[in-house]
C-alpha cells in the first residue's frame, strides 16, 4: 500500500498534532521551531494521523514523539534507526519519521544510521544538530568544532567533527538535505521534499541549543551575515548568494571557487545546482569549512542529492511475493512433514 | 564372497565420525542418520566440530566428529562412549580413542596415518597406533580409503583434490554395507546436491559404491550388523535438529496466530541455522532481516511487534548480552517479542561450537533495573518446536518478551520426531485493540485486565494514537511519570503480571520416579537425555529416585516447590558453575546439591548415575 494513495477524509491542521502533554524542552531551545514546522507542514501531506508514525532515540530532539498525536515511540539511545527498520519491513504502508539528533543519529547510533541509509527503508531521518550533548548538560558531541571547551574538554576538544551530510552521502543515501531552526519556510520546504522522497531521507537540521552551545550557527541564521554565509541550493538554479546576490560558485575544472558578478562573471558561468548529480553532491557537501578562516565557502543549504533507488521493504515484499508464486502460499503440513518421513502402524 | 558373510542382530549401537574438518564428516554422520531414521529406528546424534572452518589440516584441534547413537530400544542420549570409532586420519584416532568402548571397532584410514599426518597429531617419531601393538584390544579395520577412493574414481574427469573429497562416502558406503543398509536415500540426496555438477554427482555415488562393495567382496569382513527398528509410538516421524524444529515451531505459531514472523537477528554461532532456515520460507510471509549487531537485531523485531507483526531475534549468549537495553526496552513497552538464545561455553567468545547451560542467570538477571520476563527451555531437539511455539504464545498473550533457551547440543542434536498436523496444533488467539470502547473517551495504552495485561494498539488504527517508550509510564495513561508512588506500583505490576503466567501453564510433573522418595533429580535444557537415562537404570537398580525437567523457568510452575519437598534430597545438574541451584535455593529455601559439568561437553548418563549413588551412599 502506498502512503501517498490514501487521502486523509477531512482536513486536519496543526492544532490536530498538538499533544496535551506540556513541552519541556528549554525555553528558546531551537526545537520549538522544529515541532512547529512539523506540525505545520503534516496536515499539508494528506497522511491520516493513524498511519504517521514517530521514531527517537535518546536526547533532548527524542522528546519529540511526546509532543505529536500521532503514533510514536520514545526508545532507547542511538536505536530509533534500528527500530524503525523492523516496523518498516512490516508495515510499508506507515509513514515512518525518526527524530534523532547529533549524539543519538551519529554517536551511539552512527552504526545504524549508515546500514538504513544504505539499504533504504522509506523513511524520513530529522537529524538536530546542535554540536553538543544537551540532555546531559554539555559535553561535545561528534560534530562539535575542534579545540571546543566543554565540560568533558576544559582543554578543548582533540576529536575530529563529523560532516553529517558528507557522511550520510557516503552511506549512499537516496536524498540528503539541510535546514535549520530558523528558518521556518526553508525548513518546511525540505520536510516536504523528505516526505515526498521515496527512500530514506537524511535531513539535517541545524538547531540551536540556548543552553549549552548557544550561537554555534549564529553566523548562518543572523540577518546581518547570513545572505553571505550561507547558498540555497535550487535545482537548475545557479549557486548564487551575498547580500547583494553578486557572488556565486563557479567550477574552474574540478575546483570549487567563490567568484563575484561584479568582476566579470555572468550568473550563466556559474554553477548550476543538479540534485541528481552524484559527483556534484559529493563536492558540495564538503563545502564545510570553517567560517571563522579567511576565504572560506558559505555553508549550502537545501537538498544536495536526490536519486530513486528500490527501498528495502519493496524489495523484501517482491521477494515474498515471488516465492509465494513460485511455491505457493505455504502449507504447514507440507511444511512439517518435510521430505523424507517414515511411518510406525 | 558375500554369502559367507553372516548377519548379527545388535539392539543398540553408537558410532563416532571423525575426520578433518574438510573430509566432510559432518555430512556422511547426517546421511547416516537419516538412513537411520527412515528405518525406524531410534537414534540421538551429536555433532562436535571446531570453531574454525578449516582448522590446520591434520591437527588435533582440526579434528570434526560427528556421534550417532541408534538402537532398537528408546534413544535418550547420543551415548556416553562409541562402538565404532571413524578414523580419517590420526588426529582423528587420538582425540577420540578414549571414548570408544575397550573391543570396540576402529575403521582407520591409513593413508591419514601417514608420517606428516602423525607428526601432526603429535605422535613420538616413529610411532604409529597402527602398528605398535597400542590398539590391539580393538577390532581394528585398516583401509587405505584414499588409495580405493581415487581408484574407483579414476576413470571421472576430475582433479585429485576432487576426487579425494569424494572419500566420505567410500566410508558410507561401507558403514551402509556393514551395517546392512539400502542407499537410496544417500543417492537421492548425492542426485539432487550435484543436480548441476555431473562429474561431480557421478565420482560421489562411484565412490559410495565401490565403499558398499568393498565390504561385500573383501574377504576380511565376515559379519554385518543389523539393528531392527524400534518400537516407538504409532505416527509419521521425520528426523528433525533442533534449530530446525525451533525455525518450524515460529511458523507454525505465526500461522496459527495469524501474525506474521519477522526475524531481525544477526549471524552467531550456534544460532545461525535459524536465521538460514527461516529465510527460505518467504512464501509463508516470513520477513528475516540480516541486521547490521545483534542490537539491531532486536530492536528491529521490536519495531516489527510494535507494527503488530511477531518480532523475534536470535542469538547466543555474547549476542544476548548485546542485547540486554533493548531488552528492557521491550519490557518497559509491554510488546510480544521472542529473544531466541542458543547457549555456548562462555564467558566472552568462549566456546562457540560447544555446548553450556550459560545463560539462564542471565536470561533471569542480566538488564539493568527490575526486568522481569518469562523464561522457557527446551530439553531435546524436537522438543524446540512445542516450547518455543509455547514461547510465542505467552509472548503475545502477555504483551510480554520471552526469552527462549536452548543450547548448541539441543541446536544441531538430531532425533526422531512424530510432528504434529497443522490442524491438531492449539490455536494462539490475538487480541487487537481496534477502537475505543463504549464510554471510553481516550484510550489508555496501560490500562491492564485482570491478568495485568495491558492492550495492543498498532499504527494504523484510527482514534488509538498514542505514545510509549523507556521512560516510566504513569498507571493507566502510559504518560511519562517520574511520581515515586507510580514507580513502586509499575514495578510490581510488571512483576505480577510475570507471575500470572503461573496461573496459565500446566502443573509440573514427574519425567519418571516415585512421587516421593530419596532423591529428585531437577534438569532443565540438554541434560534431559542423560538425566532420563541415569534415573531410568536407577530405579531398575531399586532406588528410590525420580525425575523432574523444567521447561517454564520463569515463573516456575505452580507446584514445584510442594515436588521439591516430597525427596529427602535433590541433586540439580547443569552444565554449567551452578545457576538454576541458585534461583532455587533463592525461591525455595532448600539444600538443593549441585553437579556441575562446564567442558564444553553434556553430561554423561553414566557420570550422573555414578554421583546419583554416590549421594544415596
Amino acid at each position: 500500500m502506498d502512503t501517498t494513495a490514501v487521502q486523509t477524509p477531512q482536513s486536519l491542521t496543526p492544532k490536530d498534532f498538538a499533544t496535551d502533554q506540556e513541552v519541556r524542552w528549554c525555553p528558546g531551545c531551537g526545537d520549538y521551531s522544529i515541532l512547529k514546522q512539523v506540525q505545520t507542514v503534516m496536515p499539508t501531506l494528506g497522511i491520516p494521523r493513524e498511519n504517521i508514525v514517530i521514531i527517537s532515540g535518546i536526547g533532548c530532539s527524542s522528546r519529540f514523539p511526546y509532543y505529536m498525536n500521532t503514533y510514536g515511540m520514545h526508545s532507547i539511545h542511538g536505536r530509533a534507526t534500528a527500530i524503525a527498520s523492523g516496523l518498516k519491513a512490516c508495515r510499508p504502508e506507515l509513514s515512518v519519521w525518526i527524530v534523532t539528533g547529533d549524539g543519538d543519529g551519529l554517536s551511539i547510533g552512527a552504526g545504524h544510521m549508515v546500514h538504513i541509509l544504505r539499504r533504504n527503508f522509506d523513511v524520513n531521518i530529522l537529524l538536530f544538530n546542535n554540536q553538543i550533548y544537551g540532555l546531559t548538560k554539555g559535553q561535545y558531541s561528534p560534530t562539535s568544532e575542534e579545540n571546543k571547551i566543554t565540560k568533558s574538554t576544559p582543554y578543548g576538544s582533540i576529536d575530529h567533527p563529523f560532516n553529517p551530510a558528507a557522511l550520510a552521502l557516503g552511506a549512499d543515501a537516496t536524498f540528503v538535505a539541510r535546514s535549520m531552526d530558523r528558518d521556518p519556510k526553508h525548513l518546511q520546504d525540505m520536510l516536504k521534499r523528505a516526505h515526498a522522497h521515496k527512500g530514506a531521507s537524511f535531513l539535517e537540521i541545524y538547531q540551536n541549543c540556548n543552553i549549552f552551545n548557544d550561537g554555534a550557527f549564529e553566523i548562518f541564521t543572523e540577518k546581518a551575515t547570513k545572505a553571505d554565509e550561507t547558498i540555497f541550493l535550487e535545482h537548475g538554479k545557479p549557486l548564487l548568494f551575498g547580500a547583494q546576490r553578486n557572488k556565486g560558485i563557479r567550477l574552474d575544472g574540478l575546483k570549487p571557487v567563490v567568484v563575484s558578478l561584479d568582476e566579470g562573471y555572468s550568473a550563466d558561468d556559474l554553477w548550476i545546482h543538479d540534485e541528481h548529480d552524484l559527483y556534484k553532491a559529493q563536492m558540495l557537501v564538503r563545502l564545510f569549512d570553517d567560517p571563522s578562516v579567511e576565504g572560506h565557502f558559505p555553508r549550502p543549504f537545501g537538498v544536495f542529492y536526490e536519486a530513486q533507488r528500490p527501498s528495502y521493504e519493496e524489495l523484501m515484499q517482491q521477494q515474498i511475493e515471488a516465492a509465494t508464486g513460485k511455491y505457493g502460499v505455504g502449507d504447514l503440513d507440507k511444511l512439517l512433514a518435510g521430505s523424507e518421513t517414515w511411518t510406525i502402524y | 564372497m558375500s554369502t559367507q558373510t553372516t548377519v548379527q542382530q545388535l539392539r543398540d549401537v553408537v558410532i563416532k565420525f571423525a575426520g578433518d574438518s574438510g573430509d566432510g564428516m559432518q555430512l556422511t554422520g547426517m546421511q547416516f542418520t537419516n538412513n537411520t531414521a527412515l528405518l525406524g529406528i531410534d537414534l540421538s546424534t551429536f555433532p562436535d566440530f571446531p570453531a574454525e572452518i578449516r582448522a590446520p589440516q591434520g591437527t588435533l584441534p582440526g579434528v570434526s566428529g560427528f556421534q550417532l547413537h541408534f538402537s532398537s530400544d528408546p534413544v535418550y542420549t547420543p551415548g556416553d562412549s562409541c562402538d565404532v570409532l571413524v578414523a580419517m586420519n590420526a588426529a582423528a584416532l587420538k582425540a577420540n580413542l578414549k571414548s570408544l568402548k575397550k573391543g570396540g571397532i576402529i575403521i582407520a584410514n591409513t593413508d591419514g596415518f601417514d608420517a606428516k599426518n602423525l607428526r601432526l597429531a603429535n605422535y613420538p617419531e616413529g610411532v604409529n597406533p597402527l602398528t605398535d601393538g597400542s590398539l590391539d584390544g580393538y577390532i581394528v579395520y585398516e583401509i587405505d580409503i584414499t588409495k580405493l577412493t581415487r581408484e574407483a574414481l579414476k576413470d571421472v574427469d576430475l582433479g585429485m583434490k576432487e576426487k579425494d573429497r569424494a572419500k566420505n562416502m567410500f566410508v558410507l558406503g561401507f558403514l551402509y554395507w556393514l551395517y546392512d543398509r539400502k542407499m537410496e536415500s544417500t543417492i537421492h540426496f548425492l542426485q539432487e546436491k550435484f543436480a548441476k555438477k555431473p562429474l561431480i554427482l557421478e565420482g560421489n555415488l562411484k565412490a559410495l559404491h565401490a565403499g558398499y562393495n568393498y565390504g561385500d567382496t573383501t574377504e576380511a569382513f565376515t559379519t554385518r550388523y543389523r539393528v531392527e527398528r524400534a518400537k516407538m509410538p504409532r505416527g509419521t516421524y521425520r528426523s528433525i535438529t533442533g534449530n530446525q524444529a525451533l525455525a518450524l515451531g515460529l511458523i507454525a505459531a505465526s500461522q496459527k496466530s495469524g501474525l506474521p514472523l519477522f526475524l531481525g537477528s544477526y549471524p552467531i554461532t550456534p544460532a545461525s541455522d535459524i536465521l538460514h532456515e527461516l529465510s527460505k520460507h518467504k512464501n509463508f510471509g516470513v520477513r528475516t532481516f540480516q541486521a547490521e549487531d545483534e542490537i539491531a537485531g532486536i530492536s528491529s523485531a521490536i519495531g516489527a511487534s510494535y507494527g503488530g507483526c511477531m518480532g523475534v531475534t536470535t542469538t547466543s549468549g555474547p549476542g544476548m548480552a548485546l542485547k540486554t537495553e533493548a531488552m528492557g526496552l521491550a519490557v518497559m513497552l509491554e510488546i510480544p517479542l521472542l529473544i531466541i538464545d542458543i547457549q555456548r561455553g562462555g564467558p566472552s567468545t568462549g566456546l562457540p561450537t560447544k555446548t553450556e547451560q550459560s545463560d539462564l542467570l542471565q536470561a533471569y538477571y542480566g538488564r539493568n533495573g527490575e526486568c522481569p520476563m518469562p523464561v522457557i527451555a527446551a530439553a531435546t531437539p524436537s522438543d524446540c518446536f512445542s516450547a518455543v511455539y509455547e514461547a510465542f504464545r505467552i509472548a503475545v498473550q502477555y504483551m510480554t518478551p520471552v526469552i527462549f533457551l536452548s543450547d548448541g547440543y539441543i541446536a544441531n542434536g538430531a532425533e526422531p520426531w512424530r510432528f504434529p498436523k497443522a490442524a491438531d496444533l492449539p490455536p494462539i488467539e490475538v487480541k487487537f485493540k481496534t477502537q475505543l470502547d463504549e464510554g471510553e473517551e481516550k484510550f489508555m495504552p496501560y490500562q491492564r485486565d485482570e491478568r495485568y495485561v495491558r492492550p495492543w494498539a498498532v499504527p494504523g488504527t484510527p482514534g488509538l494514537e498514542h505514545r510509549i517508550g523507556g521512560l516510566e509510564k504513569q498507571h493507566i495513561t502510559g504518560n511519562v511519570s517520574y511520581d515515586p508512588d507510580n514507580h513502586q506500583l509499575m514495578v510490581k505490576l510488571r512483576q505480577a503480571k510475570v507471575d500470572a503466567v503461573a496461573d496459565d501453564i500446566p502443573l509440573q510433573t514427574l519425567d519418571s520416579g516415585p512421587e516421593s522418595g530419596d532423591l529428585l533429580v531437577l534438569g532443565w535444557g540438554s541434560t534431559y537425555g542423560a538425566i532420563k537415562g541415569a534415573v531410568k537404570s536407577l530405579q531398575q537398580q531399586g532406588y528410590a529416585v525420580a525425575h523432574a525437567h523444567l521447561r517454564y523457568l520463569r515463573p516456575f510452575p505452580k507446584n514445584l516447590g510442594e515436588i521439591l519437598r516430597n525427596y529427602k534430597q535433590v541433586l540439580i545438574p547443569e552444565i554449567n558453575n551452578g545457576q538454576l541451584i541458585k534461583i532455587i535455593r533463592d525461591q525455595f529455601l532448600i539444600d538443593a546439591k549441585g553437579y556441575h559439568k562446564i567442558m564444553g561437553i553434556p553430561i554423561t548418563k553414566s557420570e550422573l548415575e555414578e554421583h546419583i549413588k554416590s549421594l544415596l551412599g
